[in-house]
């Protein structure tokens, strides 16, 4: 068969494929983890708490679908990414599943025994299902800026040099998982501003005010820490764009302010950090003004905007290592071959349109606020 | 300590993993078909009871569904974590599926499910039924892709190893998705799962007539369930996957190892009904023997060969040999990338390189093995022939039963009007049968496909992560203690529900004689 797109642009378009994948699970499940996040403090009773959960209940779990595409298309897209992320941050992606594997369940449970002791349980391992998630990736984004202590050898065998969970708890790695976890905390804030009325919509409001400054201020610090704190990577031999997908046949060097160097080589990129400031801005605007929609838009812009920043500032990196820079994963060189990239691109192109498509319509069919009434009727949780 | 090296630490977490997410898949493929046929009546006739018969086995569908995507992210993620080596050395192939089964059928599942609880007041019948009916098939397809992943572990067609990136890299999607090995699975793994929904429904509704409760709800959901159970089992059983057993090596190894046959039989092979498999004589005592039965079975001919395992492991020698140029010459071409002679030499034996890598086991450099190492590689392919032998046929005697069992439930409920009340005793008592032979059915899948993770490709010993035995162990006793207390609560509430029954769970009573039900209002 022969492939109608060349190594580099299938290269490329994944790269771009991936971007959406997380922007994608970041904007539709980050609204069901800030809710969840939210769920000791915005709701003080049993009823307000079980409006909080319907408001996400019949949608998350198609939401959830984003990840687990996201951790399918690494997997197929990019194996040597998927390889060493996955088992080098092996505890922290532990304790992501735990929390993820207590929200099915706890969203299942908690309704089933009205014991008060019982939901109260189920409440705070929710709380705990929205924070995790939210914070590890936060930590992992920021130890990506930093390096992950790892080597390959001639086998493409990953071996990792101390790697421990404790390692990526750095104060840049925590820093960024504040950031992710108040970005989110804020999106769901937002979503419940739109799914709920009375009370819980006024303190989603309170939270949409206070997380839109957080986030806000904590991206733009994060961008002067990396300015001034942190070195980037580049990749000093000659790029083989259409190479084969072997990383250790390279240079790479550390230089500082390398990882804004994109943004003075193609300056329209610039438009990702602006977005990411000017999104919870508007967030921020629409609330005062009572617009639920349009503060969704705002506050989807933003995380658009954040993600697509640290992506755009780490390119071609996709995980650089710090203690053997050579065999840092790019883009030119930690892809699948160019027929799966192909195949894969493909069904992407042809079916995640239609998946977008009955996304709508369900929640076209969903649409409408989650009342404490409503809850009287009808299957809830 | 051997018990606690991270080879085997990460084998037991898969294999923990895998088989307490099997606990709640074949119900949820077994339950998605049978609440679209019961809705499908509710729609045709306009009967209330059909919804309600609809919405209890739905709630029950609704608990076990929760925990089957619980631990569903943790099949996925594993590979990754636990398997770097295998997800680096295979990723180019095996991940396609995986990102397909998200994109095609999870999301399609995932998404309709919230509105098959949420959408009944929301959502005109014909609507609703829909999404019944795409929950369905979406969790249906799930499985295929699934399987065709797994298909391609047990048969590695449509890819070739490059040398330049160390891996295995795809050469025709085609032949991915259309490997028998993955059809045979496919059919009979879901074939399964409606099995297991089948039983779970006719078993339950079996205790309501026994206690005297709900006869038309009971009696209603019998007959649907025993009709697609008996039509299931017949399937899982005529199309079992022993179909895809003749077509590559280990497969081949696989089902000598299942039989425990060691030396080649003139065609059509006896079947060992039962006997005392013994690996370490490498023969088999006590043996009862039909013969012909696996030489048909097995190959569908009377003349086809069905090689022993003796004959397969002097093969396995002859492919390691042949690895060994293979590897050797991949050394040469890595050291200098410009020696066509060391790729050539490479391309003619690529095919065995797997075989070679089985020796890393013994010697870091393969090429150092004397011909003792290899004799014990080459034995090394014969998976364990006792756990096989007994698995197989616990599964399958399972199997027989569940096909006796729904013939005569159908036809009880057909033409006896449930009289029998000992039947009714005995499909209770079934209930557990179908967990039973399916992780009996995954032990003889994947138990007996090692030592190969990649069968011929990679061994699963050189899969792994290169993580420590203690951060495995961890995550190991977590997931054991996490999934253990899931799984009690689970049982708990499913126990709940079933006790309380559809009159209390639904809210209302059940009457069979209800006029249509008035269409449910549009949401707008």
């Amino acid at each position: 068969m022969s492939i109608p797109f060349d190594y580099e642009s299938l290269r490329v378009i994944w790269w771009l494929l991936l971007g959406v994948l997380l922007i994608g699970f970041a904007i539709m499940d980050g609204f069901d983890l800030g809710v969840a996040m939210l769920l000791p403090y915005v709701a003080r009773t049993d009823t307000e708490r079980r409006v909080m959960i319907n408001a996400i209940g019949p949608v998350w779990e198609g939401n959830q679908v984003w990840l687990i595409l996201g951790a399918g298309a690494i997997f197929a897209a990019w194996p040597p990414l998927y390889a060493t992320a996955f088992s080098g941050f092996y505890i922290a992606m532990f304790l992501v599943l735990l929390s993820l594997i207590v929200r099915p369940v706890g969203f299942e449970f908690r309704n089933k025994f009205a014991d008060a002791g019982w939901r109260r349980f189920w409440d705070y391992a929710l709380f705990a299902n929205g924070v995790v998630p939210s914070v590890v990736f936060g930590v992992a984004v920021g130890n990506l800026f930093q390096g992950v202590p790892f080597h390959i050898d001639s086998d493409l065998r990953v071996y990792y040099e101390g790697g421990g969970l404790f390692e990526l708890l750095n104060p840049f790695g925590l820093f960024c998982g504040v950031l992710s976890a108040a970005m989110l905390a804020t999106h769901g804030a937002v979503y419940l501003t739109l799914k709920t009325d009375g009370t819980v919509q006024a303190r989603a409001r309170d939270v949409v005010r206070f997380g839109a400054v957080a986030t806000i201020v904590l991206f733009a610090l994060a961008g002067l820490w990396l300015w001034f704190g942190i070195d980037g990577y580049a990749i000093t031999s000659t790029i083989v764009a259409n190479g084969p997908s072997n990383p250790t046949l390279k240079t790479v060097a550390r230089m500082p302010h390398q990882w804004f160097a994109n943004y003075g080589l193609h300056p329209w990129t610039a438009i990702a950090p602006i977005m990411g400031l000017a999104g919870p801005l508007l967030a921020l605007g629409f609330t005062a003004l009572r617009l639920p929609i349009l503060t969704f838009i705002g506050s989807a812009l933003g995380i658009f905007g954040i993600i697509a920043t640290a992506g755009l500032s780490l390119f071609p990196f996709l995980m650089p290592s710090s203690t053997a820079p050579g065999v840092s994963l790019t883009v030119w060189d930690a892809s699948s071959s160019r027929l799966t990239l192909f195949v894969m691109l493909v069904g992407t192109v042809l079916f995640l349109p239609l998946v977008i498509i009955y996304t709508a319509i369900v929640y076209r069919v969903l649409r409408g606020m989650i009342t404490e009434s409503i809850l009287k009727s009808g299957h809830h949780y | 300590m051997a018990e606690f090296d991270p080879v085997s630490l990460a084998r037991l977490q898969f294999a923990a993993t895998a088989l307490y997410h099997f606990l709640f898949v074949p119900l949820t493929l077994g339950l998605s078909f049978l609440l679209a046929i019961m809705e499908s009546a509710y729609v045709m006739t306009g009967r209330q009871i059909w919804r309600d018969i609809t919405q209890f086995w739905g709630m029950l569908f609704g608990i076990n569904f929760a925990m089957g995507v619980a631990t569903g992210i943790t099949m996925e993620f594993q590979f990754g974590t636990n398997w770097a080596y295998y997800s680096h050395y295979v990723g180019d192939i095996f991940g396609a599926p995986l990102a397909l089964e998200g994109l095609l059928a999870f999301f399609l599942e995932s998404t309709f499910v919230g509105l098959f609880f949420f959408g009944w007041e929301r959502l005109p019948k014909l609507g609703h039924l829909t999404v019944t009916w795409l929950v369905a098939i979406g969790s249906n397809l799930s499985a295929l892709w699934i399987l065709i992943a797994n298909g391609w572990m047990q048969n590695p067609v449509g890819a070739v190893f490059n040398p330049d990136t160390m891996r295995m890299e795809l050469t025709s999607f085609w032949d991915l998705i259309f490997n028998p090995v993955a059809q045979a699975k496919f059919v009979h793994t879901v074939g399964a799962g409606y099995v297991c929904g089948s039983v779970f429904v006719v078993a339950i509704s079996s205790y309501y007539l026994l206690s005297g409760r709900y006869q038309a709800f009971a009696k209603r959901s019998i007959i649907v369930a025993s009709a697609f159970g008996l039509a299931s089992a017949l399937c899982v059983v005529i199309l079992g996957d022993e179909s895809g057993y003749t077509v590559s090596e280990n497969q081949k190894m696989k089902m000598a190892a299942i039989e425990s046959m060691w030396e080649t039989e003139p065609a059509p092979a006896g079947f060992n009904l039962v006997g005392i498999p013994d690996k370490a004589n490498k023969t088999i005592d006590y043996a009862i023997k039909i013969p012909w039965v696996l030489g048909i079975i097995g190959t569908r001919s009377f003349t086809e060969v069905i090689p022993g395992i003796n004959e397969l492991v002097a093969h396995a020698g002859e492919r390691i040999r042949s690895g060994l140029i293979a590897y050797d010459a991949l050394e040469r071409y890595k050291a200098n990338r410009s020696d066509s002679a060391a790729k050539a030499a490479l391309t003619e034996h690529v095919s065995d390189l797997g075989y070679a890598l089985l020796l890393k086991r013994y010697v870091a450099d393969p090429r150092q093995a004397d011909a003792a190492t290899i004799a014990k590689a080459a034995f090394d392919t014969v998976p364990g022939v006792g756990v096989l032998f007994w698995a197989f046929r616990f599964m399958v005697g399972i199997g027989f039963s569940m096909i006796a069992l729904f013939v005569m439930v159908f036809w009880d409920a057909s033409f006896r009007n449930f009289s029998r009340r000992w039947l009714l005793w005995l499909a209770v008592c079934a209930f557990p049968l179908p967990w039973v032979a399916i992780e009996l059915g995954w032990i003889v899948a994947e138990y007996g496909r090692q030592p190969w993770a990649v069968d011929g490709v990679l061994p699963t010993f050189l899969a792994v992560s290169s993580t420590s035995a203690a951060q495995v162990l961890f995550s190991l006793a977590g997931f054991v203690l996490f999934y253990s207390t899931l799984l009690v609560i689970d049982i708990i509430l499913m126990r709940k529900y079933i006790l309380m029954g559809p009159v209390e769970a639904l809210g209302h009573t059940l009457n069979p004689n209800a006029a249509p039900a008035p269409a449910a209002m549009p949401a707008e």
